[in-house]
């Protein structure tokens, strides 16, 4: 031990140096960034000229802008049906396959895959699922007798089929991190449950989800934030010339669009920290709720 | 085996098929259409499987957009980022996790508060940034915000937290510095953790799209997923080209998936359990 107090200074120096990258990358890339947005969001900026100190006045525009507030609505309403949804679906798929069954290893790669596939590729498939005239999923809906609607562009339609693609995009993620708390639970616990005579049911209550709800936490915390931030499905499913847009459109696409198509940063940017805002309400919301439920050893 | 048992078995596989055919069905009808003609993809009732297969597409869609560049410019975007995450990662990982130095909880602080902010707060000024070096349309661009990595900080600092000090102070008796520590002793032992962060470094690069959208305008310096919305942009109705080139786009990520699949299977697992 005397050997290794003898070195401190040379441990710091090697402190200091071997942290010095990735300090000063995150202080020039995320730390001033995050300094100049909060001020940009305060200015007049076009992106071509100086910007212009206005205070409040994009805030002001932004809580009295109708587009901006249907966005709001549009990212909630997306994240609180997505996420309960698409976690008790990985939660279910992954406690199946943590049963003692064959074929494990192929259901899960399945389940997987898109998570491996870009955003941009799966939003176009899905459009062509979709499709309303030619679409295979309004096809065999005619075959049961249901007229399909317009899954893209019917604008009572067009968040379902988000949040659908939404789900099935990251239920293979969510089920992978689930199935590894799963396989944290010592078969010991299942096995003394069953000599006290508790069925399946009762297990799944008592031993899974108290058991599993760290992990639990983890997925539903990790979800929520990034269906807050939902862009990609819409920007490449959706598209920017379609008319039930304003109805799936969300405060991640606005920030894009005023941004970076109609070169209004300072606009984008009082967005951007409104997103900010809102992921940090939920984020405290779920911090604070979760003592009522989720159990750490 | 009694029968209760052999039913819930039959009932979970059964559950467990629907569940995975409506996961690959995308994928499936996806190349089904890529090999059709325009007009066999939309006719009614659909044609499932076409009665010859239309490689064509794939060498029209190749031709008609720069996709060999894509690839280029994909691969190098994702291998830069891999590189740069795992060695400055690593080394500052290392000293958060293993060395004792005035400040370091302030400054590891910087790491946490760049994780738990919404990287859109970051996008315009990067963009700013980028564009006064002049580095719009160029592969460095695209690499820029990938330089640090706060996430493969964090990830790889639960890894070197979790290294006995018995064999710090041994290495140390025998008169290797930190460097030599890190580099000889604890870099080997966290391999796993580098494959998990390599792995989440390439799949978030390559599914990124907003930011190759901001840098990258100019189609020849444009990575697949950018790529993939300018070709939707232009070729909006058909659908079998579309799909092919979306093929190209997800194809090799599937087979290095397909290969490293036990390492992505760990890596992701890993971030769950080590929240």
């Amino acid at each position: 031990m005397s050997k290794l107090s003898n070195n401190k200074v040379a441990d710091y120096a090697w402190g200091y140096f071997m942290i010095a990258p990735t300090i000063i990358g995150l202080i020039i890339l995320n730390v001033w960034p995050l300094i100049q947005t909060a001020y940009l969001s305060l200015c007049k900026f076009t992106g071509f000229d100086q910007p212009k100190f206005i205070g409040l006045g994009n805030f002001i525009k932004l809580f009295h802008d109708k587009e901006v507030i249907q966005a709001v609505y549009n990212t909630l309403a997306y994240t609180v049906i997505a996420v309960p949804i698409g976690v008790l679906l990985s939660l279910i798929i992954a406690v199946l396959l943590n049963s003692n069954i064959k074929g494990k290893t192929v259901y899960r790669t399945l389940y997987f895959l898109p998570v491996v596939s870009t955003p941009a590729a799966v939003a176009m498939v899905w459009k062509w699922l979709m499709n309303y005239d030619y679409g295979l999923i309004n096809y065999v809906l005619s075959k049961i007798g249901i007229h399909g609607p317009n899954w893209i562009s019917d604008p009572h339609f067009v968040l379902a089929s988000l949040i659908i693609v939404g789900i099935w995009s990251s239920l293979g993620y969510n089920m992978v991190i689930l199935l590894a708390g799963l396989q944290e639970i010592p078969t010991t616990y299942y096995e003394a449950a069953s000599i006290d005579g508790a069925g399946a049911v009762k297990k799944f209550f008592s031993i899974t989800i108290p058991m599993v709800s760290p992990t639990l936490f983890f997925v539903v915390i990790t979800t929520m934030i990034s269906s807050l931030q939902v862009f990609d499905l819409i920007f490449m499913m959706i598209g920017t010339s379609n008319p039930a847009l304003p109805n799936v459109q969300s405060l991640v696409f606005l920030f894009y669009k005023y941004s970076f198509m109609i070169y209004n940063k300072g606009y984008g940017s009082a967005i951007a920290i409104l997103l900010f805002i809102i992921i940090m309400i939920f984020t405290l919301i779920q911090l604070k709720y979760q003592k009522k439920w989720v159990h750490y050893e | 085996m009694n029968r209760g048992k052999i039913n819930s078995k039959i009932i979970i596989h059964v559950v467990l098929i629907i569940g995975s055919f409506i996961m690959v069905l995308p994928f499936l009808w996806m190349f089904l259409t890529s090999v059709k003609t325009l007009s066999e993809s939309m006719q009614m009732p659909p044609i499932i499987i076409p009665k010859s297969f239309r490689w064509q597409n794939y060498v029209d869609v190749w031709n008609l957009l720069p996709f060999a560049k894509f690839y280029i410019n994909t691969f190098a975007m994702v291998f830069f980022r891999i590189v740069f995450a795992i060695v400055f990662s690593s080394m500052a990982a290392y000293a958060f996790a293993r060395i004792k130095f005035p400040g370091r909880d302030m400054l590891f602080m910087i790491v946490l508060i760049q994780m738990m902010i919404p990287s859109q707060l970051f996008v315009i000024p990067q963009y700013l940034l980028v564009s006064k070096l002049g580095w719009l349309n160029t592969i460095k661009a695209l690499v820029v915000p990938g330089f640090v990595s706060a996430f493969g900080t964090f990830l790889l600092r639960q890894f070197f937290l979790t290294l006995p000090s018995e064999l710090e102070e041994a290495a140390i008796l025998d008169g290797c510095n930190r460097w030599q520590i890190y580099w000889k002793i604890a870099m080997p032992l966290a391999k796993s953790g580098m494959a998990a962060l390599g792995i989440f470094t390439a799949l978030f690069a390559w599914k990124d799209l907003m930011w190759p959208m901001v840098v990258n305008m100019s189609i020849e310096k444009m990575p697949l997923s950018a790529g993939l919305a300018s070709l939707q942009g232009q070729y909006s109705t058909n659908y079998p080209q579309l799909m092919a080139g979306s093929l190209y786009a997800i194809i090799p990520m599937i087979i290095l998936f397909i290969i490293f699949q036990k390492q992505f299977i760990q890596g992701i697992a890993t971030t769950g359990s080590k929240s």
